[in-house]
């Protein structure tokens, strides 16, 4: 079966590929394994990522992991639009970790925004041997919809198309012109004779694709707009669904640990005849910076890791502490050496005229941590030179790899499972999970599979947490409008690069002075556009209050009438009744942020508990993302990142002390709770058409900053360091 | 020394120490994993369950507490044919679930509320729905309630007695 059927390369014919670098860079021995895995003599596989059964089922198999977003819904949306097919038909099955399944849209999207155009034109088995390499299976960055959607699925199912279609006019003698794709089968509308696709499929597979497939336009259709319910909701709510957490396998031990507190340290030394002594407890193994206690289950392990007394060193990160990072990182800035510098026209000379008014202001934010709700559980299990293991990570061919390096095997010899999994929002990259090596080298010193769980301690103290970072943001004002905006930022790498600005200054300027602890710098849903966001939007607002203009007014003003931004603004301003009257006691205040291809304006509206704490009873959202695949979802991405934002921002924080972290549960790292949300999030889209964008993350920048300038207009106090706690209490 | 109890109706007995959580009993000895582990400090909600109808943060609840009660999990909402609680179905009716991981405690908080007030105000949910939801679908969990006991209304189910605990006392 499988390797004698002839099949195409994501978007361009394997022949195509072999010619260029001959067949093991050409994909199809990748391709080959990825269908004998998951095609069955009688169905078509197409490009990997789909086939079609004789009972005209179309399986999906996305390299997406669908941790809420809703993503998989969506893309088989897209496939079902390519396929003429109702959505309902398209089983979406979480692709394997195999080279097969690596995900080239991904690259090619990324590398578009990065590098442009160009990458538009690289050959696809080029993309596609890029994506094997790396390997590249990730999920983040809000592509699940505009680069693995429309780049590699819309495209596997636009190439499945053009073959049905082929097969079909052969089979009916007639033109390809002639046949239409709709319901599941491939018609020829004058003689009223019809061939189901599942009849078809395992012949239309082994034709040759000899262009690449043209996926129709992305805007709304018959499948594409429509909001069909998730398929993942009835398992989560009758307790069905099985995350990392709740992996069971015969025999199976659990096990815990506890990490050294400083980030860099090692284990030093620890006597383990106490964690012995516990009832249920069967071993006590030493990492380098971790001791393990391994037990019959959670409980007894974890008692036995609290009857232990570890050492660990701190890794020469003893005298870190928050308050001495912020003052590190504003000692850095005024050295005034900044590591790079992007600007376009001349801010210093703008600043310099006499003519105009300069305004500076300094903000800083927190540490923040993912606090996913299904803290970290990876089940191993090494069986001599082969390892299957259980995770739930948003990249499971990455995942593949480290777990061999960390095995001392060959990738082959590892098997991901890859299981749904409780939130991420960027804690769950691979390469910021030290838990695969961990629960790797524990299962490889055991005869049993065995699941790792981090508790929320460790899990807290250990995270890749949004960057503590400051900015002071520097503007010209003249005539009522901005001249000139610098912006100077202390943090760590970029993980994202930089955010778009959306506003028409004549001349900006960002400079960005690296500065690293020992924490891993890690995305936190919305990465760099999250604290960017913060601070321009709280700026711009400062400086429409220093031009005496109204803050909706003085952001219009500097956009162009007609685009894509100006609409956005005026729509959210409109619907949430700028400037009608409001209760005592509650203000409102907007912002407009660009980022993931997608532009959202909300207006916050916000009073004070007695406590001095914002309670925000309104939002209003709106969003341009080009086309919205799937409105109820997009719907609850944009409300979820709202509601996230205004947790991080009322009141999470990560505080280090002596290099390691402070906070260590719920009790000290408050999450927003239901009575503490907006009743009321008002989402509204607009369908540009635009190139589509992303929705994860969007929603997240301007909520905190919109909230910041709904307190100042309430209070007249503004909140430059983050959290906001009771800071514009009177 | 065994513990006894009742769980989902039916009698179980619990090899584990007594000071273990019940949470853990529950999804490691008896492999119903629908109730989660989110905090194991009784913060977050994750792992509710109704012991004797109340809803209860299993995490933190010996079973050496819970011996000879009445415990109902997630797993024994449903009723003896399969069908779903109204708020499972009111869940899923109004798409609340975005990880899902807080949702079995949620709904577990929300039938226990439901049953306590029959038709909550807003202001009760406030108070009673404390669980942790990250993903922030509290609007919708806030919506589902509603319809929920408009649904339970039609219905005409007795408030107080979810189909599952009626059975589990039978
Ligand atoms: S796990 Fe029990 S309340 Fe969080
Ligand atoms: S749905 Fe993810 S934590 Fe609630």
């Amino acid at each position: 079966m499988g390797i004698k059927r002839r099949v195409f390369l994501f978007g361009s014919m394997a022949l195509a590929g072999a010619g260029v670098f001959g067949l093991k860079w050409s994909g199809s021995k990748a391709l080959a394994d990825a269908q004998s895995a998951t095609v069955k003599p009688g169905e078509g596989g197409f490009a990997a990522f789909l086939k079609i059964a004789p009972d005209d089922t179309v399986t999906l198999y996305s390299p997406t992991i669908d941790f809420g977003q809703g993503s998989h819904t969506a893309q088989a949306q897209i496939v079902a639009e390519e396929l003429g097919i109702d959505p309902a038909q398209v089983v979406v099955e979480q692709a394997p970790a195999m080279p097969g399944f690596a995900n080239p849209g991904i690259i090619e999207g990324f590398g578009a925004d990065a590098f442009g155009a160009i990458f538009k034109s690289l050959p696809a088995s080029l993309l596609g041997f890029a994506a094997r390499a790396m390997p590249m299976q990730m999920t983040g960055g809000s592509s699940a919809i505009r680069f693995t959607g429309r780049l590699t699925l819309a495209r596997a199912a636009a190439g499945a198309r053009k073959l049905l279609i082929e097969e079909a006019a052969e089979r009916l003698k007639v033109g390809e012109g002639d046949i239409v794709l709709a319901g599941g089968r491939a018609s020829h509308a004058a003689s009223g004779r019809s061939l189901r696709i599942g009849e078809i499929a395992e012949a239309a597979a082994q034709r040759t694709l000899w262009s690449e497939p043209e996926p129709l336009p992305a805007r709304a259709g018959k499948a594409v707009g429509q909001s069909p319910p998730r398929r993942d909701i009835p398992g989560k709510v009758d307790g069905s669904a099985v995350y990392g957490m709740d992996v069971k396998l015969p025999d199976m031990r659990v096990a815990t640990l506890a990490m050294a507190p400083v980030r860099g340290g090692k284990l030093t030394g620890v006597d383990d005849k106490p964690a012995l002594a516990v009832a249920g407890v069967e071993k006590v193994i030493r990492l380098d910076d971790a001791v393990v206690v391994v037990g019959k289950g959670y409980w007894p392990a974890l008692k036995g890791v609290r009857a232990l007394a570890p050492q660990f060193s701190d890794g020469g990160h003893g005298g870190l502490n928050s308050p001495g990072i912020f003052a590190a990182q504003d000692r850095l800035r005024d050295a005034n050496k900044p590591d790079k510098v992007s600007k376009a026209g001349d801010v210093a000379a703008a600043l310099e005229d006499k003519a105009a008014k300069v305004i500076t202001a300094d903000y800083r934010v927190p540490y923040l941590h993912h606090a996913m709700m299904e803290p970290f559980a990876l089940t191993a299990h090494r069986q001599g030179d082969r390892l299957d293991i259980w995770a739930g990570l948003q990249d499971p061919l990455r995942t593949r790899q480290m777990a061999a390096k960390a095995a001392g095997l060959p990738e082959e010899a590892v098997t991901v499972h890859t299981t749904i999994m409780g939130g991420g929002f960027g804690r769950r990259f691979p390469d910021q999970c030290e838990i695969i090596d961990q629960v790797v080298k524990v299962a490889s010193q055991c005869p049993w599979p065995v699941k790792l769980i981090w508790s929320r301690e460790q899990e807290l103290q250990h995270g890749s947490y949004r960057v503590q970072s400051s900015a002071r943001l520097t503007a010209a004002l003249k005539d009522g409008r901005i001249a000139a905006l610098r912006t100077d930022y202390v943090q760590g790498e970029n993980v994202e690069g930089e955010v778009g600005f959306v506003y028409q200054v004549p001349a900006t300027e960002r400079r960005h002075f690296k500065y690293k602890t020992n924490q891993i710098d890690g995305p936190f849903r919305s990465v760099n556009s999250n604290q960017f966001g913060y601070w321009t939007e709280s700026f711009m607002d400062e400086l429409a209050h220093a031009a005496g203009e109204d803050p909706y007014r003085f952001r219009r003003k500097h956009l162009a009438d007609g685009s894509r931004q100006a609409k956005v603004l005026d729509e959210a301003a409109r619907r949430a009744g700028w400037g009608s009257p409001l209760p005592a006691g509650t203000a409102r205040g907007i912002a407009l942020v660009e980022c993931f291809g997608t532009i959202v304006a909300e207006v916050v509206e916000a009073g004070l508990r007695e406590d001095g704490l914002p309670l925000v009873r309104k939002v209003t959202a709106v969003v341009d993302c080009g086309t919205t695949v799937n409105p109820r979802n997009a719907e609850a991405q944009i409300q979820g990142g709202i509601i996230q934002a205004l947790s991080t921002a009322i009141a999470e924080e990560i505080t280090l002390d002596k290099g390691a972290v402070v906070q260590s549960n719920f009790a000290d790292y408050p999450i927003l709770r239901l009575a503490e949300a907006p009743t009321v999030i008002d989402v509204h889209f607009i369908e540009s058409g635009a190139p589509m964008g992303g929705i994860g993350e969007p929603g997240v920048p301007p909520a905190t900053p919109a909230l910041v300038n709904a307190l100042f207009a309430l209070t007249g106090k503004r909140v430059r360091t983050l959290p906001i706690r009771d800071q514009a209490k009177a | 020394m065994p513990i006894e109890a009742t769980v989902n109706g039916r009698k179980v007995t619990f090899q584990g120490e007594p000071d273990t959580p019940l949470l853990w009993a529950v999804r490691e000895e008896l492999g119903l994993t629908g109730s989660k582990f989110g905090c194991g400090i009784a913060a977050c909600g994750a792992c509710t369950m109704h012991v004797d109808g109340e809803p209860v943060r299993s995490c933190s609840l010996p079973i050496g507490d819970a011996a000879g009660k009445a415990i109902t999990t997630i797993e024994g909402l449903k009723g003896a044919d399969g069908t779903l609680h109204a708020v499972q179905q009111a869940w899923i009716d109004q798409q609340v679930p975005q990880c899902g991981y807080c949702q079995s405690g949620q709904i577990m908080a929300a039938v226990a509320l439901i049953g306590r007030t029959g038709k909550p105000s807003d202001a009760q949910i406030d108070e009673a729905m404390t669980n942790i939801c990250r993903c922030g679908t509290y609007p919708r969990i806030r919506a589902a309630i509603h319809a929920a006991t408009i649904q339970a209304a039609t219905n005409q189910a007795a408030p107080g007695q979810p189909a599952a605990q009626a059975q589990g006392a039978a």
